[in-house]
């Protein structure tokens, strides 16, 4: 399987997603977002960092960058794309999934490893975990509060469509505790904690067994390789 | 050149973080009679003609890329005053 990582000015864990890829057994490929050339890939990562220095919003212009017209039609034709924090941005800005993220309720930027229980695993993202598992991921933001307005915040939840919530403390605000979404479809998945971060032993979050161990992150990328050996 | 001004502000019912610290810092100063201060942006464009039809394009660009409508609102959109620059 091949996967694309999309690298747009000012990504910052596009490597990361890469090796991430890589470990979790497929081959990665680096699309570039002034193109419009997704390179025949089957899956793609729009990783984190602060695309065009998040100016006008975050996300907001890498929304409408050359190489997102053709994510959005893949996207659109059932191919499994994933967030990551300013992916997750970029994904809400081209109105992939909904809602929109904002400032931290506290003002500051955070960085910790974050809990999240899994709320749903109806999606090519998340389908090797167990529904309501608690896993352990690095969360790094300073604009992850994600709000929607009532409606859409009942909706999501009816429909299942949260993805991730956060557990124990409420790191930036987001509504409903909500750290991450899925479509309806499960084929888009985006998130503000950052699963690329938490793959290899020696440079993952500590777990109860051991420092740095932690490798919950590795399931995003062995769920999408899963669904598309079964598919 | 003709300028079109696009003001864009975030909703009523969200924090503005930013503009909270700013009135912090107000009160800070003593000036008590401000009781809060959001923070907005105003957008420039700078136009060959600034006729209906482009104010009407600036009104969708405002609406579709220059706000978001789930966190902002579009709050003005006007041909600015040739006298102001």
């Amino acid at each position: 399987m091949r996967i694309g990582v999309v690298t747009f000015p000012g990504s910052l864990d596009d490597r990361d997603a890469q090796r991430a890829v890589r470990l979790a057994g497929a081959e990665p490929v680096a699309l570039w977002h002034g193109t419009h050339d997704l390179q025949g890939v089957d899956a793609i990562v729009l990783p984190g960092g602060f695309s065009y220095g998040d100016y006008l919003r975050c996300g907001a212009i890498a929304a409408r960058s050359p190489i997102m017209a053709e994510v959005i039609d893949a996207a659109n034709s059932g191919m499994p794309v994933l967030g990551i924090c300013n992916g997750f941005q970029i994904l809400v800005e081209a109105h992939l999934l909904p809602g929109g993220l904002i400032r931290n309720d506290h003002g500051d930027f955070i960085r910790r490893d974050q809990r999240l229980r899994v709320e749903s695993i109806d999606s090519a993202w998340t389908n090797g975990f167990e529904l309501g598992q608690e896993i352990t991921i690095p969360l790094k933001n300073g604009e992850g509060g994600f709000i929607a307005d009532e409606a859409t915040l009942d909706r999501l939840e009816g429909e299942g469509l949260v993805a991730f919530r956060y557990l124990d403390v409420n790191p930036n605000g987001s509504l409903r505790d909500i750290a991450g979404l899925r479509n309806e479809r499960g084929n888009v998945v985006g998130l503000m904690p950052h699963p690329e971060h938490a793959v290899e032993p020696g440079f993952g979050p500590n777990t109860p067994e051991a420092m740095r161990s932690g490798v919950d992150g590795l399931t995003f990328f062995t769920s999408v390789i899963k669904q598309s050996v079964l598919s | 050149m003709p300028t079109i001004v696009v003001e864009v502000m975030p909703k009523a019912e969200l924090l503005d973080p930013a503009g909270k610290a700013v009135a912090g810092a107000l009160h800070r100063l003593g000036h008590e009679g401000i009781s809060d201060v959001r923070i907005g942006k105003r957008f420039e464009l700078h136009v060959d003609v600034a006729d209906a039809a482009m104010l009407e394009t600036a009104r969708q660009l405002a609406a579709d890329m220059l706000s978001n409508g789930v966190i902002e609102d579009v709050v003005s959109v006007h041909v600015a005053e040739e006298a102001v620059r």
